[in-house]
């Protein structure tokens, strides 16, 4: 096969998700949000259903994640008055270890799918 | 403090002395110290060569057993030390300054260091503690004094260094003049009477022993802190030889401990007069005051001087204050050493000259001294006298078999109905060896849940009980050791004080108690100033008493000790002139000017608002307070930086003025509008530069501006027995600006006086995150409202006379294996296990919740330290130590033993609150029901041995299924009755910070019989008899028509009296004929001179007794009102829309038997 639309998207998600993964380590919600949510619509454009779908419920988790924050008038997902409680705290580093082992398996699946797509 | 170069010239001359050494044209405050110490040392000369001297025929003989040459070329040197040496003593804590740069980035700009403007007050303040006593940083090899490595400390110019223009000049330079008499007159009085109480116990000390020695330090209990000030004042009142002293101390006295102590022995015969002799202390500087009568640690103690008037803002990393940070994360890199090495050798030397100063002036300094204080040290030093019992008492539990036997007493609840003790319960005694339970901490001060720690984190989810504390760490003590030392002992691994429970294991180490970490017990520290005897570091009062209050260097600081400063931010507006608070608000604080706490730094400011900010201008000097208005609330900005927060003393009369005039001012108001947002961040900006406390009084919801709110609450749904909304705030604005007024050292307290809603929810987050209170004063009006208004009058007294700490942090420390998870209480959790408390207040309280990590089979012992560092408001910094110590458990019966009903109580009743929060309110409901369910279903499964039907619980915890029906008909936590959502959040934050005990009165009240009160089991009470009434069931069943019954709600009294009440009662001790003629709104017992009325009223005063806020009465007759105030209470009694204590019970036993 050729270098096509799809092929594109499982090399650009190649490339974010190697982002995501320090930003899931770093917990920078806002970009990894939005690239998540950015490759998830390029899948979509692409029509790539399987890939979508492995990737829908993280993308609506973020959401609900994003949309029962504590009441903040600035972006963020973290309240500085909570975040030092010890069960917060260990939920913010467990779901940053789930997202991180989730990252790095969807890695390898864009690699093989790209990889996949582009070879005849 | 102000930056040279700012808008203030005196008081940055007055820093100018370092580069001016010999003071040629000194000014004020270099002069001031120069004359304090030769006053000080006229004064010890009264007794000069001290009575006991003559005692020392054996002293040569030991003196040259000692190697004490070290000392007398020091004494040698240090006549010309001084001057010399005078401008390397910068050097030495210019260094430490430049250690912190890998942390503290605004120091990270080394060059900025050697700037033109010498600066010594701030860079001294950031030394890290660890780094003192961090031995590895302190390699022994003096250098001697060298050439200087950083020739001119300075200062970088601090960004926006316009803020020092806050004190006015006037201010800076008025005091130095007296507060040399104020110290010299004391010392005076207490050495002169020194020598009569010297029976020679310890010839070498001419010791007092304790019996004598306490009367003496307590009569004198100020002047000892004044004594010994000079050394510990030097970082404000004269200027960097004093901290020098300090800074050295630390890293020599923690060299290894070597054979010959006396090497570190230097003389200064001037100093050997000093107060307390304890002159064969290589630093000379250690003044120990233990003072047994202190109501209050620091009243009057201190001689605060005012050369560090205003602060500067540095980067708050108080975690590495009060040691969070281990030394071994320090940066171990070769420049640290070095300057590690020649800032002990220069320290060992400069150090000196502290000393030389005031000798220097004098002649007949007396070496022989010298003679008889080295020998008699080593005469006394033996061997660790005490170690096996200590380590006996330390390590043996002697258990009390009858306490727990009866705590473990199965009780049936269906059938014993008769829980209540007669008196109010007491806290569980740990089941400790009655040694340690003699020295173990306040049960009022620091309590944990389970007063028998489980030895496995699986031990306790068996037990199903909450693991935590409850702390009261500021409360008001009769009783507070208070210490003054160079180095404050700590683990080196953990940083924890030492305590009593830590093992000794020989003379020269000891184990710390959380981390068993083995350290060295300092040379300064084998001294006992009280009993004046050297090598019995276990007798050290830091090793006798779990609460300890030490006065902490300039280690413990990141800028000067703040002033105490008072901002007071009034609603003005239309509604609040009707509810007319502020003639009552004015009057309370002209009655309490005085008693303000602070010293002659204090400073305080006024701004209001309505729809517009309104500033005053209270210059000294001006003929009338000058009021200044803000209208643009969108960019709000200070109109004017110096006079608008000013000193109290110099414009006292301007602040009379203006509180006499400020009620008449907006009594025409029309203005409905209310910007508290705006006001709140021009407090903010005003109280930035300093830190202190905002009062903010607030009688409607915000309407203007930023931080504007919406009326939320549906009063349709007060009632409603669905879940509650608007628990959680609207806005994030208050939260926001706490945080930032945490970050500058601001607590905000809010009064809140409203009548309508008022979203406190919201509101409640500007205290909640900057450790502030909050007051409610709900449908308050000057009129209408007496019982309110009496309240508020007598809440407001309290309020502006308690003690208040500033800067404070507290971090709570625990034995390893046991963990902090969450904290409850008004505060800011800065890192894991720090609080940031930028007020703290004697009245409020915290709690955490713990689990346990690791097995604690290690040790038979818990303990828990929790260390408050504050500034006091003379400007000392202090820190409070208190040190709970357990037993650690590995069976189920003995944790239910230990089990403590209250503290378990409240400590659900926080957690509740935050499930009612994040989750929601009958979450939080069941969760309660549901901890009653758990304890009786783990009790009946693992340790009740017979198989009786019903609710069987431990003797320990009978009172827990009452006390969670309780907690569940709170106002904060009751559905179903209606509530008004500001009452119910008020309620909510009333939970998070009482202290227990209040809190428990609140949460069940304390019914007793007045009409026929016996003299049995009375107290007797200096010559007035209390009478001891016993407790009653809070059930309509106990309350008789013929009777008079007193509830105790901890913040209000109701006194009930029945309609067939006794007319004698109703004659003798409310002065009415008969029941009919009592007036509906008494709010007094009348002062009558029968022997009843004495009674009762001696029983009232007893109650408030230990009561920060004393409690309204309110005679209550037996009607319709009734029914809303007493009747409320009886928690046990069925209500429209709660069950009764029995149907309660019948509950958890369906839910059980699910």
């Amino acid at each position: 096969m050729a270098f096509t639309f799809a092929a594109f998207c499982y090399m650009l998600a190649l490339l974010l998700t190697a982002a995501l993964i320090f930003f899931a380590i770093w917990h920078l919600v806002l970009p990894e949000y939005l690239i998540h949510f950015f490759f998830c619509v390029m899948f979509f454009c692409a029509a790539e259903w399987l890939t979508l779908c492995l990737n829908l419920p993280l993308l609506a988790y973020h959401v609900w994640r994003y949309m029962s924050r504590p009441v903040m008038s600035c972006p963020g997902l973290y309240d500085p008055t909570t975040i030092m409680n010890a069960d917060i705290l260990a939920y913010c580093q467990k779901e940053g270890w789930c997202k991180l082992a989730f990252y790095l398996l969807s890695f390898f699946y864009y690699l093989y799918g790209y990889v996949f797509i582009f070879t005849p | 403090m102000s930056a040279p170069g700012s808008t203030n010239p005196s008081s940055s001359g007055s820093y100018s002395q370092s580069s001016t050494p010999n003071g040629g044209a000194a000014p004020p405050r270099q002069n001031g110290p120069a004359q304090t110490y030769p006053s000080m040392y006229a004064s010890t000369g009264y007794y000069g060569p001290p009575p006991h001297q003559q005692s020392y025929p054996t002293i040569p003989a030991h003196s040259t057993s000692v190697p004490n040459k070290t000392s007398i070329t020091n004494s040698a040197q240090s006549a010309n030390y001084y001057e010399n040496n005078h401008q390397q003593q910068h050097h030495v804590y210019s260094q430490q300054p430049f250690q912190q740069q890998q942390q503290h980035p605004p120091y990270a700009t080394p060059g900025s260091y050697y700037g033109q403007q010498p600066y010594h007050g701030v860079p001294t303040t950031v030394q890290h503690p660890q780094q003192q006593q961090n031995p590895s940083l302190v390699p022994a090899p003096a250098v001697g004094p060298g050439a200087p490595l950083y020739p001119i400390v300075s200062y970088p110019s601090v960004p926006g260094s316009g803020q020092y223009g806050t004190l006015s000049p006037s201010q800076s330079t008025s005091t130095p003049g007296v507060m040399p008499i104020q110290m010299s007159a004391p010392l005076h009085q207490y050495n002169s009477s020194q020598p009569t109480s010297t029976p020679p116990v310890h010839p070498g000390y001419g010791g007092a022993p304790p019996s004598q020695m306490v009367p003496t330090v307590n009569g004198q209990g100020t002047t000892a802190h004044q004594h010994y000030d000079p050394s510990h004042q030097a970082p404000q009142s004269y200027d960097s030889y004093g901290r020098v002293t300090h800074s050295t101390g630390g890293p020599a006295a923690d060299r290894p401990p070597s054979g010959t102590p006396s090497t570190s022995v230097h003389s200064s015969p001037g100093h050997h007069q000093g107060i307390y002799e304890i002159q064969i202390f290589k630093f000379q500087c250690l003044t120990l005051n233990v003072s047994p009568s202190f109501s209050l640690p620091y009243s009057g103690g201190e001689t605060s001087s005012s050369t560090t008037g205003s602060a500067s803002p540095l980067p708050n990393s108080y975690d590495s204050l009060e040691g969070g940070s281990y030394p071994d994360s320090m940066p171990p890199s070769n420049d640290m050493t070095n300057q590690a090495q020649s800032y002990s050798s220069y320290g060992y030397h400069t150090m000196q000259p502290a000393y030389r100063q005031g000798p220097a002036s004098r002649s007949d300094s007396s070496p022989s001294h010298d003679l008889y204080g080295q020998p008699s040290y080593q005469q006394y030093s033996q061997p660790f006298p005490d170690l096996s019992q200590l380590s006996a008492a330390l390590g043996g539990l002697s258990g009390v078999p009858e306490l727990e036997v009866e705590a473990l007493r199965p009780v049936n609840l269906l059938q014993e109905r008769n829980l209540l003790p007669p008196r109010p319960l007491e806290a569980p005694e740990p089941n400790l060896s009655a040694d340690l339970r003699k020295v173990n901490c306040s049960p009022q001060t620091f309590r944990c849940t389970l007063t028998s720690v489980p030895q496995t984190q699986a031990l306790l989810n068996k037990a199903r009980l909450p693991l935590g504390l409850l702390l009261h760490p500021f409360r008001d003590l009769q009783q507070l050791p208070v210490i003054t030392s160079n180095t404050i002992v700590r683990c080196r691994s953990c940083r924890t004080y030492i305590n009593p429970f830590v093992t000794f294991l020989d003379q020269r180490r000891w184990k710390c108690n959380l981390c068993y970490r083995v350290n060295d017990v300092p040379d300064e520290f084998m001294y006992n100033p009280v009993t004046r005897s050297y090598g019995e570091p276990h007798k050290r009062p830091e090793v006798q008493n779990a609460t300890v209050e030490f006065i902490a260097s300039s280690d413990y600081m990141l800028r000067p000790p703040q002033p105490a400063v008072y901002l007071f931010v009034l609603d003005v507006s239309h509604n609040a002139v009707e509810a007319g608070y502020l003639k009552y608000l004015c009057d309370s604080i002209l009655e309490n000017l005085d008693k303000l706490p602070g010293d002659t730094r204090t400073r305080i400011g006024f701004l209001t608002f309505d729809s517009t900010i309104h500033f005053y201008n209270l210059q000294e000097g001006l003929s009338q307070p000058q009021m200044l208005v803000v209208s643009d609330i969108d960019d709000v900005f200070i109109p004017s930086h110096d006079s608008l927060m000013v000193n109290l003393k110099e414009s006292k009369e301007l602040v009379k003025d203006l509180l006499t005039s400020l009620p008449a001012m907006f009594s025409q108001s029309r203005e409905t509008h209310s910007a508290l947002g705006p006001a709140l961040q021009a407090a903010f900006k005003l109280m930035s530069p300093t830190g202190g406390r905002v009062t903010v009084f607030l009688t409607q919801l915000p309407t203007l501006g930023a931080g504007m709110l919406q009326s939320r609450e549906d009063p349709n749904q007060r009632s409603s027995s669905k879940g509650v909304q608007h628990l959680g705030p609207a806005t994030d604005f208050y939260k926001k600006l706490a945080l930032d007024c945490s970050g500058q050292q601001i607590g905000v307290d809010l009064f809140l006086l409203s009548s309508q809603y008022a979203d406190l929810t919201s509101l409640a987050c500007m205290s909640k995150y900057s450790a502030g209170s909050i007051f409610y004063y709900p449908s308050f009006h000057h009129l209408h409202n007496p019982a309110q208004l009496e309240k508020f009058q007598r809440d407001l007294g309290r309020y502006l006379t308690r003690k208040i700490g500033f800067e404070a942090v507290m971090r709570i420390r625990c034995t390893k294996g046991l963990s902090i998870h969450t904290f409850h209480g008004n505060f800011f959790v800065r890192s894991t296990d720090l609080l940031s408390l930028a007020n703290v207040n004697p009245d409020s309280a915290f709690a955490v919740q713990m689990s346990i990590e690791d097995s604690l089979a290690d040790s038979s012992l818990a303990c828990f330290q929790a260390a408050l560092l504050y500034t006091s408001n003379k400007g000392k910094r202090r820190i409070r130590v208190h040190t709970l110590c357990l037993p650690v458990v590995n069976q189920l019966s003995d944790v239910y033993a230990g089990a403590d009903v209250q503290a378990i109580t409240c400590l659900l009743a926080n957690m509740a609150i935050d499930r009612s929060i994040s989750s929601s309110l009958s979450d939080a409901r069941d969760a309660l029901v549901n901890a009653v369910v758990d304890l009786v279903s783990a009790y009946k499964s693992n340790v009740s041995s017979l198989q009786q039907s019903g609710l069987v619980v431990p003797a320990s915890m009978r009172l827990f299924p009452l006390y969670i029906l309780a907690l569940l008909k709170q106002r904060a936590l009751r559905t179903g009755t209606s509530t008004r959502l500001d009452e119910r959040v008020f309620a909510m934050c009333e939970f998070k910070t009482q202290p227990l005990q209040q809190l428990m009165r609140m949460v069940h009240p304390d019914l007793y019989r007045l009409d026929n009160m016996s003299d049995q089991g009375a107290l007797h009470l200096n010559d007035t008899v209390v009478p001891q009434p016993p407790l009653l069931h809070l059930s309509a069943e106990r309350v008789s028509r013929d009777g008079a019954f007193l509830m105790d709600c901890g913040n209000v009294f109701y006194l009930w009296i029945g309609k067939c009440c006794n007319e004698m009662f109703i004659r003798d001790v409310l002065g009415c004929p008969n029941y009919a003629s009592i007036p509906p709104n008494m709010n007094h017992i009348p002062e009558l001179e029968t022997p009843l009325s004495e009674r009762v009223r001696a029983f009232l005063d007893w109650l408030q007794d230990n009561r920060a806020f004393s409690s309204t009465i309110h005679v209550v007759r037996d009607d319709a009102s009734a029914k809303s105030t007493f009747f409320l209470h009886l928690v046990e009694d069925r209500t429209d829309s709660a069950s009764s204590y029995s149907e309660f019970l019948q509950h958890i036993q369906q839910q059980m038997s699910k």
